[in-house]
C-alpha cells in the first residue's frame, strides 16, 4: 500500500526502560497492510518547529481494529527530547507505513529474531507473523544495560529459545548478541536470522549467519531527513545481483536488506568501485517503483 | 486583516476569480507559481505519492550531469536550527537515465519539468542542455551553476561572474530556441547583482535564487565535522531572509535600469503560502519548495491554495500583479504607516 500521510493523535505515552512507547491513534495508517519491518515518520512539533526534519521510526505493533501505531523511540536529540515531551491528545503528523518489511518467504522460515536495544521493536510481530505461517523463532536479544533492552517478555511469550545479553551483565549473560547467536541458529536449524540494530551488530550477525547458511535479513538505522524518497541522506553502499555497488536509500530500498549485499566497511566512505558509478536506482527495477 | 493593511481598503474577492497563473517569460506560464526546488523532489516519483504531479506548477529535477554520479560518502546530512546541511554531491543517474526512464513516467503524469542541470565543465552543462530540447513534459532548464568547475580548479561557475557567463550562453545555445533557461545563483557571493548580470547578459530567461549556503556543523560528541563533505549546503527556514534579500536586490537592479528585467523564481526557507508571498513581494514571479518537502510532502497543494486564499483576501486579482509590491513606494493615504511603538 502506498503510505498515508496522517494527523494522528497520542493516545498513550509511556516510558519502558530507558526508551519511550509511544501509541498513536492513526486509523489511516493502522491497516492490515503494516508489516514487520515497515516504518513510520513523524514530525515533530508543528508547521513553525525549529526541528524540521522527520524522525523516522521502526513500528513496533499496527493494530488495524484499534486503529494505533505504536513505536519505541530512545531520547537522542532535540527531536526525540521533544517527542518525549508531548502528552495524550497532543498531534503529531505521521507518515507510514514506508519502507520495504521483511522478508517472509522461502517457505516457513526457522528464524532467530536479533535485537539490539531498541531495535528489538519490530521483532514481537515479525514472530508472530512466522509462526501463523507455520514457522519456528527463536529470539536474541541484547543491549548495552538491562534498562536498554526491550520485548523481552514478549519474546519469552512466543518462544522457548530467547537468549539476553547485555554488555555490563546487568540482565542476561554478559557479552554481545553474536555470543548466543550459534546456539540459537543451531537450536532450531535456522533458515533465517532477522535483525535490527547498530550497523556493526547487523554486520556481525551478517557473518555468522552466513556461516550458518542461513540468509540474514537486516534492517538498517540511517539518519534520514525525509522517510520518503527525498532527501538521498539515508544511502548504503549495496551491492545488486549484477555485482555492480550502488548507494541505496535505506527508506525506499530498505530499511531491510540482505545483509551479504550490504557493504558494511565501505559505509560511511565512498569506495572506489562508487566513484562516479550508477546510484539511487537499484537492480531490479520494481524496487524504485513505490506503489 | 489589520485595519492598517495595504489593501484594507478594498473588498475582499472570490477566491475562485484570482488568476493564479505564472507568466515566466515569454516562452512558459506555469498554471500555478508552485514549484518544487531542485534536488528536494528526486525526479517526481516518491513525491507524486502524497502531490499529484501535474497539481505542481513544474517539478524541478534533482540536478542531472552527463553521467551518472554516486554522491558523496555518509553522512550526508545533519540537522541546523530551522533548517538542515546537505553534502549529497549531486548524486544521480546521469542524463541518458532522465531521458530513458523519467521525462516519458513525467510526461504521462501530466508534470511540467524543469530539468536542472549541472556539469563540472561550461561543454557539460552544453552537452546535458543539448539533451533535452524537444524531450516530452520539459518546460524548461534551470542550469545550476552553483557547483565547482573542474576547469577553474574547483571554483564555483556562480562565484565567477566570466564562468557564470559562459555556462549560461553555452546552455543558451544547446537548449535551443523553444527552452527557456533559468540559472540558479549561489548567494555566497559579494554582489549578487553582479553574477545575475553575468547570467541574463549571456541570455538566461530567469533566474532562480537561491541555493543553499555554504554552512558547517561540527559533533560536539566525536568532535569530529558532521558531514563525511564536511561543509555542505544549509537550507531551510533558517536561510530565509538571505534569500529575501537576494531576491529583492536583483528586483529592484531590474527596476532601476540597471539589469535586464526577467522572471525571478525564488526559493530558500518556503514553507507556507505566508513565506511564498514574502519572495513574490521581493520581486519572484514564481516559487520553489525545498527541504520544507522533507517535512510535508503534501505542503506544495497547501501552499498553493492558501497564496489563492491570501491574495484573495488582499483583493489582489492575480498573481502577477503581487510580484515585487514590496517595491513600490507608498502612493496613497491608506498604505500603513509605522506607528512608534
Amino acid at each position: 500500500m502506498p503510505p498515508t500521510q496522517t494527523a494522528a493523535v497520542i493516545r498513550r505515552i509511556e516510558p519502558v526502560g530507558a526508551y519511550h512507547r509511544l501509541t498513536l491513534d492513526a486509523p489511516a495508517a493502522a491497516t492490515a497492510d503494516v508489516r514487520p519491518g515497515h516504518f513510520g515518520a513523524l514530525a515533530i512539533g508543528g508547521p513553525t518547529s525549529a526541528t524540521l526534519l522527520r524522525r523516522a521510526f521502526s513500528i513496533h505493533r499496527a493494530d488495524p481494529t484499534a486503529g494505533t501505531v505504536e513505536f519505541i523511540f530512545a531520547e537522542h536529540g532535540a527531536g526525540t527530547r521533544a517527542l518525549a515531551r508531548h502528552h495524550p491528545g497532543d498531534t503529531v503528523d505521521l507518515i507510514a507505513p514506508l519502507g520495504t518489511p521483511f522478508p517472509l518467504d522461502g517457505g516457513p522460515q526457522r528464524a532467530v529474531l536479533v535485537g539490539g536495544g531498541y531495535g528489538s521493536a519490530p521483532m514481537a510481530t515479525l514472530a508472530e507473523a512466522i509462526l501463523t505461517r507455520g514457522g519456528q523463532v527463536a529470539f536474541v536479544l541484547g543491549a548495552a544495560t538491562a534498562d536498554r533492552l526491550f520485548g523481552v517478555a514478549e519474546a519469552r511469550a512466543l518462544s522457548p529459545h530467547v537468549h539476553v545479553v547485555t554488555d555490563d551483565g546487568s540482565a542476561g549473560e554478559r557479552g554481545r548478541v553474536t555470543g548466543p547467536l550459534p546456539a540459537a541458529m543451531a537450536a532450531i536449524d535456522a533458515t533465517d536470522v532477522h535483525s535490527c540494530g547498530p550497523m556493526p551488530m547487523l554486520k556481525a550477525v551478517t557473518t555468522l549467519a552466513a556461516a550458518a547458511g542461513a540468509r540474514s535479513h537486516t534492517a538498517v538505522e540511517e539518519a534520514m531527513a525525509c522517510g520518503t524518497g527525498l532527501c538521498m541522506s539515508c544511502v548504503l553502499p549495496v551491492t545488486g545481483p549484477d555485482g555492480v555497488t550502488r548507494f541505496l536509500r535505506s527508506c525506499t530500498s530498505g530499511p531491510v536488506f540482505d545483509g551479504t549485499t550490504v557493504r558494511w566497511d565501505d559505509t560511511g566512505t565512498l569506495p572506489a568501485d562508487l566513484e562516479g558509478a550508477a546510484a539511487m536506482t537499484p537492480y531490479t527495477p520494481k524496487e524504485t517503483d513505490p506503489a | 486583516m489589520s485595519p492598517r493593511h495595504p489593501t484594507a481598503h478594498r473588498d475582499p474577492i472570490d477566491p475562485a476569480d484570482i488568476d493564479m497563473s505564472a507568466p515566466l517569460g515569454a516562452r512558459l506560464t506555469l498554471p500555478n507559481p508552485v514549484l518544487t526546488a531542485s534536488g528536494c523532489a528526486g525526479y517526481g516519483r516518491e513525491l507524486h505519492r502524497f502531490t499529484p504531479l501535474h497539481e505542481l506548477g513544474a517539478l524541478t529535477t534533482k540536478t542531472v550531469m552527463p553521467y551518472a554520479r554516486s554522491g558523496r560518502a555518509t553522512p550526508r546530512m545533519t540537522e541546523t536550527p530551522s533548517g538542515m546541511l546537505n553534502s549529497i554531491g549531486l548524486q544521480g543517474s546521469g542524463i541518458d537515465h532522465l531521458v530513458t526512464d523519467e521525462l516519458p513516467w513525467l510526461a504521462e503524469h501530466g508534470a511540467r519539468v524543469l530539468v536542472s542541470i549541472a556539469g563540472e565543465r561550461t561543454e557539460e552543462f552544453a552537452e546535458t542542455a543539448a539533451r533535452l530540447a524537444g524531450q516530452p513534459g520539459v518546460v524548461g532548464i534551470e542550469a545550476n551553476i552553483s557547483c565547482p568547475n573542474v576547469a577553474d580548479r574547483g571554483l564555483v561557475f556562480a562565484c565567477d561572474p566570466d564562468a557564470s557567463f559562459a555556462a549560461v550562453r553555452a546552455v543558451k545555445a544547446a537548449a535551443g530556441p523553444d527552452l527557456p533557461v533559468y540559472a540558479k545563483l549561489t548567494p555566497d557571493v559579494t554582489r549578487i547583482t553582479d553574477i545575475a548580470a553575468a547570467c541574463t547578459e549571456a541570455g538566461a530567461d530567469g533566474l532562480s535564487m537561491i541555493n543553499t549556503v555554504l554552512g558547517m556543523a561540527i559533533d560536539t560528541h566525536t568532535f569530529r565535522p558532521s558531514l563525511a563533505g564536511i561543509t555542505g549546503g544549509l537550507s531551510g527556514p533558517a536561510i530565509r531572509p538571505v534569500a529575501v534579500r537576494c531576491v529583492y536586490q536583483v528586483y529592484a537592479a531590474m527596476r532601476s535600469g540597471t539589469l535586464r528585467p526577467v522572471p525571478l523564481l525564488g526559493m530558500g526557507g518556503i514553507a507556507s503560502a505566508r513565506d511564498a508571498l514574502e519572495f513574490i513581494l521581493a520581486g519572484a514571479s514564481g516559487i520553489a519548495l525545498g527541504t520544507a518537502l522533507f517535512r510535508d510532502p503534501s505542503l506544495p497543494l497547501k501552499v498553493r491554495d492558501d497564496l489563492r486564499e491570501t491574495l484573495a483576501r488582499h483583493a489582489i486579482r492575480s498573481l502577477a500583479d503581487a510580484v515585487g509590491l514590496a517595491h513600490h513606494q507608498p502612493e496613497d493615504d491608506s498604505r500603513p504607516r509605522r506607528t512608534p511603538a
